[in-house]
């Protein structure tokens, strides 16, 4: 069983998975923040690989991709950096990215060296569901990555269900039709929607993220959710104090 | 039917549809109707009207005499620059305007680089009364100053694309943002044959009047609807793919397609795609792209900012992968000697872009008895600031 796997099978609500950006603000501060994420509460970990042109990401991912790159940051500092953070971190640890850097890394190299670094799951917003079943997901099998697919508030639930079914370990929820980044308190139409997954009684536990960034946020996510995805809020905190005080951030956000 | 997308989106290896889950319900609306739409006999009628009528086709097919003496062959020039608005762009934002009214939208989006396809956009949307944003690249609204603003005279407000290095590529990240977060009442004009398929079919097919015309022409002129040659800049290609369309399975027509070589293909201040690039995946689809071996998007440069994007579309790496298209390159200075060249030899002031099309001239051997069609893509009003600045006239 997969670390994913085993978090999920074990605890099934309030769920806090934190993102960021690997190589920010410093390249070295990847391993450093992994660890005190851990430290402080964090169910899931999951870092960013920075890319050029992060279409579904708004202006805090952005900024921090384009500062990680200025950093020298790339696939495959990043998978030393997670092999480096195995050494002590026992959390799930989930890579998300654009598929390009990876396709240039190479497909199948990544997924044996991600595998063997202690990587347990991959998002990649921009691999539909079609070119994964169609290229990718023979690999990703063989390796032992799980696939987190994307589900939206326009997703038909047609479509979500042929998700849950080419999904194993966990399905992310986008809160709203939007780019990364905070918008404020939850609407009613949203908590409609997360209800409607609720019922839709999927066969993967799934995690709502885009928009969660404060312990009110999360706390609604997790009425419906098995837990919620903090980023953009993450790297703001981060960029503000310097990649330090995590066990601060944390504690406002988690739920006691 | 072999340079035709197949019915997973894909061209060769090239293609397809990386998209996130957000933008999925569009483009698959989007890929579930445009044919039917297009097919439709109202449809039909409208575009052709339309593009006789707004844009001013069918444009001529002039034979340049003087240019044709010179480079001894008999080189048409495709007129596409007297299209309403000054370039081939309106051809495809008139299909996609009325495509976007059948499928009930109210808004429209595009991105622009050199302004070209922004105003083409904002022309038409002012025509059907629809309400209209345009991202470009900071940068490039500086460069292009009178595009911006014939866009906001139209009515369409522009909006600066802040991110990255401010140009073309990081204007197309903005407004697929944009319609991420609008992604029921807006249509997204792409302006050339890139992005998630079915858009490099669906804009393909909007430009491919260019290569119907040019063959209807030649009938007229040579009696023979196959010229030797048909030459046509490339950025993300959506005018060399309307004028190759119709001859793509005419392997006897010899097609060049040009890049931008910048300062030099091998300078470092280049957008040679085919040159330089290897497969990516950017815009939603997997092409050719200009990249670091990290797999980042490198930006590229060129004198003309029409060709200055760092793929091309998935149907022109799939000609150059299979051969079917010669992909040659011509510098910034040799554009600009040909755009004077054109000038003065055929009182045609040309586009930068097209200028570099027919830079190559001087790179073929022809036979005398050669037919050869050049897409003369857009004028140059939009580039005097660019030739003055050059200098050399």
């Amino acid at each position: 069983m997969n670390r994913i796997e085993e978090l999920f099978s074990r605890k099934k609500n309030n769920i806090l998975s934190v993102f960021y950006t690997a190589g920010f603000p410093t390249l070295s501060d990847t391993i450093p923040i992994a660890t005190e994420l851990e430290k402080s509460g964090a169910d899931v970990i999951e870092i960013g690989i920075p890319f050029s042109d992060p279409i579904a990401d708004g202006p805090v991912i952005q900024e921090s991709n384009n500062v990680a790159l200025a950093n020298g940051m790339n696939v495959s500092l990043l998978l030393k950096q997670v092999k480096g953070m195995r050494q002590t971190v026992k959390l799930p640890i989930v890579l998300m990215g654009y598929l390009n850097p990876i396709i240039q890394f190479g497909v199948e190299k990544f997924c044996a060296e991600a595998s063997a670094a202690g990587v347990d799951g991959v998002i990649l917003p921009d691999m539909p569901m079609i070119e994964y079943e169609r290229t990718y997901q023979q690999l990703f099998l063989r390796y032992h990555l799980l696939n987190t697919f994307l589900v939206s508030p326009t997703t038909s639930e047609e479509r979500i269900r042929k998700i849950d079914a080419a999904t194993k370990g966990f399905i992310y929820a986008v809160s709203s039709s939007s780019t990364t980044g905070a918008k404020g308190d939850f609407t009613l139409e949203q908590e409609a929607y997360f209800k409607r997954l609720q019922q839709l009684n999927l066969a993967n536990p799934f995690l709502i993220g885009f928009g969660v960034s404060n312990k009110t946020t999360f706390a609604t996510a997790c009425r419906y959710a098995n837990g919620a995805i903090v980023g953009s809020a993450f790297i703001s905190h981060l960029r503000q104090q310097q990649g330090r005080n995590i066990k601060s951030f944390i504690d406002s956000i988690k739920l006691v | 039917m072999k340079y035709q997308v197949d019915e997973n989106g894909y061209y060769g290896s090239f293609g397809g549809a990386f998209i996130p889950e957000m933008l999925y319900p569009n483009v698959e609306e989007l890929r579930e109707h445009y044919l039917s739409i297009v097919r439709e006999e109202s449809f039909q009628t409208e575009f052709q009207n339309l593009l006789h009528d707004f844009v001013g086709r069918p444009t001529p097919l002039y034979l340049g005499k003087r240019l044709s003496e010179r480079y001894g062959a008999k080189i048409y020039l495709k007129r596409e620059d007297l299209c309403h608005t000054g370039a081939h762009k309106i051809n495809n934002t008139i299909g996609q305007i009325l495509v976007a009214q059948r499928l009930g939208k109210k808004k429209i989006i595009a991105e622009t680089g050199a302004g070209q396809h922004g105003v083409a956009t904002a022309t038409v949307c002012a025509l059907m009364g629809m309400e209209c944003i345009v991202y470009m690249g900071e940068h490039d609204m500086a460069r292009q100053r009178p595009n911006v603003e014939r866009m906001r005279i139209l009515g369409t407000k522009v909006v600066p694309a802040l991110s990255g290095s401010k140009t073309l590529k990081d204007a197309t990240n903005e407004a697929m943002r944009h319609w991420i977060n609008h992604p029921t009442d807006t249509h997204y004009i792409i302006g050339s044959v890139v992005g998630p398929h079915p858009y490099p079919d669906m804009v393909a097919r909007f430009q491919s009047v260019i290569s119907e015309e040019i063959k209807q022409q030649l009938i007229t002129e040579i009696g023979n609807p196959s010229p030797d040659y048909v030459i046509a800049c490339v950025g993300g290609g959506s005018n060399a793919a309307g004028a190759f369309y119709h001859f793509l399975n005419d392997e006897h027509v010899k097609l060049v397609g040009v890049e931008a070589a910048g300062k030099g293909v091998d300078s470092g201040q280049s957008a040679a795609t085919t040159a330089l690039g290897k497969a990516g995946v950017l815009h939603g689809s997997k092409t050719l792209l200009m990249q670091t071996t990290d797999g980042q998007v490198v930006e590229p440069y060129s004198i003309s900012a029409g060709l200055d994007y760092p793929g091309i579309g998935p149907l022109h790496a799939h000609l150059f992968e299979t051969g079917r298209v010669t992909f040659l390159s011509a510098t910034d200075d040799e554009a600009m000697e040909a755009g004077i060249e054109l000038s003065r030899t055929e009182g045609i002031i040309p586009a930068i872009e097209t200028a570099h099309a027919l830079a190559v001239l001087s790179k073929i051997e022809f036979d005398k008895d050669d037919v050869v069609v050049i897409n003369l893509s857009g004028r140059g009003d939009k580039d005097l600031d660019t030739y003055i600045k050059w200098g050399k006239y």
